[in-house]
């Protein structure tokens, strides 16, 4: 039998660094369906999760794979479900029960190109609007962008972390370029993994109020048959968990599931910043088109031109400040993304009317080039 | 001044038919670069929507330093395992690049010079076709020298299923060796045509 944690060097693929980063974060139960390029997680999962004592089922759709990933995190599992686009759609409605319940759980997406069943077998950067408001309703939701498997590794640790500590889903937004490609990974000792998990209660069973805030915003989590009282609803509910349909409880309890992320962002949010310092050009990117847009600074900088890369490693909550600080010492930004332009929106809120924000866009199917990055901005600046 | 280490790159691209073992063999290139040579190394693969029988390629890079963008233009090592890969890529092979081939499966055109093995002809007579992708690995080892020996056969060990590693062994050593025989008759004609050319084999070869 192999251990939870494989430590050592491993030349793996995105997906299955995926796996092994849920595995080492404590993941006990994954559903899901499997679709490419999200396939791999899942078999990795259905290899490995049996002998660590965990629970690996293939659901009969992606409605029922989040669906139970839900059940699962409520009998006490950390839980996961890896899909791509078709299966994306699916599971908004569930997304939204996730968010009112306070469910941890980790969503991966695998991103390929779309709409519908698109490229099957080919990369896009499309669902990242998706993630952030597919399911009805206002919520804030986490959302990360793995640039490697390495990243694939160590993020989905970083998910279960987050989504532990503030109970919510948390998606891992990568692609079908990092899912499969392959680069050294190296795992560390189980020792040096620091893995975060949810909020308990205590206190008199009779007496808990399922929904009564802890101190960053948090409500401890109960499991299902330990005694506590439970009640867990899709409907607008009060501290006890029950349904309250009025606008004082949707009022207080919205209140809080939103400033839960909005009021933490310090500690969500990581960006990751190469040669920004006395960069004149900010180009913004995160997944595979990061590695593009890293390859493209260095380029540029070979020609003299002063571009930095400002990475997205949290894409949701969005990174303001930081955009809005660098929009006051830069020439401009250019968003690098295989889509026709969602981040590049959020680039171009934040930096208002100070400076001037570009897209390098892609339809999907392929990686954007270096060249298509160097050739905008030589042309508009 | 201060003397700068060359770094080396090499960019390779397996490419053939889906259901050959392509990307298995670009696999265990990164592998090897990766674990056993400690270098640097990235494996990316476009594939059709059917699993075998379509156009089918694995893109390796190894270097020393860290690789960001993963996607190969011009590569240094072209290995092509059948004739519409070969038509695809030829023309995206460096100058002074090293084309590989199977030589059943291949006819290169011109007057390019290029290694060739009849790696799926062997492979038949070790009594499986699939163990192609096996040999082509140890011919590009002695060929290309982008990896180690040592390197390479821990990865096909570690990447071939479990109680099946020695015949692959085998695979990759006939591939391994016919390459090598490859290169000592190169050398054996260069010394006939010059008397203080002992080169033979380009073993660093396109490096830029």
């Amino acid at each position: 039998m192999e251990p939870k944690v494989l430590t050592g060097e491993h030349f793996i693929n995105g997906d299955e660094a995926c796996a092994e980063g849920a595995i080492a974060a404590g993941c006990t139960f994954f559903g899901a369906y499997p679709i490419t390029p999200a396939t791999e997680v899942a078999e990795r999962m259905a290899e490995r999760l049996p002998d660590q004592g965990g629970t690996f089922i293939q659901m009969e759709d992606e409605i029922a794979a989040i669906t139970s990933i839900l059940g699962a995190a409520w009998t006490g599992a950390k839980s996961m479900t890896a899909t791509s686009g078709p299966g994306f759609s699916l599971m908004m409605e569930t997304v939204g029960l996730a968010v009112v319940t306070e469910t941890p759980c980790v969503v991966v997406n695998v991103q390929r190109g779309g709409p519908s069943t698109g490229l099957p077998t080919m990369g896009a950067q499309g669902d990242m609007m998706q993630a952030r408001w597919g399911s009805h309703g206002d919520y804030e939701i986490i959302a990360i962008a793995p640039s490697s498997p390495q990243e694939m590794f160590d993020l989905t640790i970083e998910a279960f972390n987050l989504s532990e500590k503030y109970r919510v889903p948390v998606f891992i937004m990568s692609d079908e370029v990092v899912g499969h490609m392959s680069e050294k990974v190296v795992i560390p000792k189980a020792s040096k993994i620091k893995t975060v998990s949810r909020p308990r209660p205590s206190g008199r069973k009779d007496r808990f109020k399922p929904y009564q805030p802890g101190p960053n915003g948090v409500p401890p989590m109960a499991t299902i048959g330990e005694g506590y009282n439970v009640h867990v609803t899709g409907l607008t509910h009060d501290e006890q968990g029950y349904p309250v349909m009025s606008v004082d409880t949707q009022k207080e309890m919205m209140t809080r599931l939103i400033g839960k992320i909005r009021n933490n962002l310090d500690d969500i949010i990581r960006t990751e910043s190469y040669l920004l310092d006395d960069a004149d050009i900010v180009i913004v990117s995160y997944g595979v088109s990061a590695r593009t847009s890293y390859t493209a600074v260095e380029q540029l900088r070979g020609m003299g031109i002063r571009a930095g890369l400002f990475r997205l490693i949290t894409v949701w909550p969005f990174p303001e400040k930081q955009i809005r600080e660098l929009a006051t010492r830069v020439k401009g930004f250019v968003t690098v993304e295989i889509n026709m332009g969602q981040i590049c929106r959020e680039v171009e809120r934040c930096a208002g009317s100070k400076v001037p924000s570009y897209l390098v866009g892609h339809t999907g199917g392929t990686v954007i080039t270096p060249d298509a990055v160097i050739q905008l901005i030589k042309e508009v600046f | 001044m201060t003397q700068t280490k060359k770094i080396m790159r090499r960019e390779i691209i397996v490419t053939g038919f889906g259901g050959q073992g392509i990307i298995l063999a670009g696999r265990i290139l990164g592998q090897a670069a990766a674990l056993g040579d400690k270098k640097e190394s990235t494996l990316v693969q476009s594939y059709g929507p059917e699993s075998r029988g379509g156009a089918c390629a694995a893109q390796v890079i190894v270097s020393d330093i860290t690789i960001q963008y993963p996607y190969i233009k011009n590569p240094d090592i072209l290995v092509c395992m059948s004739q519409s890969a070969y038509e695809k890529y030829i023309n995206d092979l460096k100058p002074g690049g090293l084309l590989l081939t199977d030589k059943d499966l291949v006819n290169p055109e011109g007057n390019r010079d290029y290694f060739d093995i009849p790696a799926t002809r062997m492979a038949e007579e070790l009594g499986r076709k699939m163990m192609a992708n096996i040999i082509m690995v140890g011919f590009v080892t002695a060929v290309s020298g982008a990896i180690s020996l040592d390197a390479a056969r821990e990865a096909v060990m570690d990447s071939v299923p479990k109680g099946t590693e020695k015949m692959n062994i085998a695979a990759f050593t006939k591939g391994y060796e016919y390459g090598l025989s490859k290169l000592k008759g190169r050398a054996h004609k260069a010394s006939e045509t010059s008397s203080h050319d002992q080169a033979g084999p380009d073993r660093s070869g396109a490096t830029p």
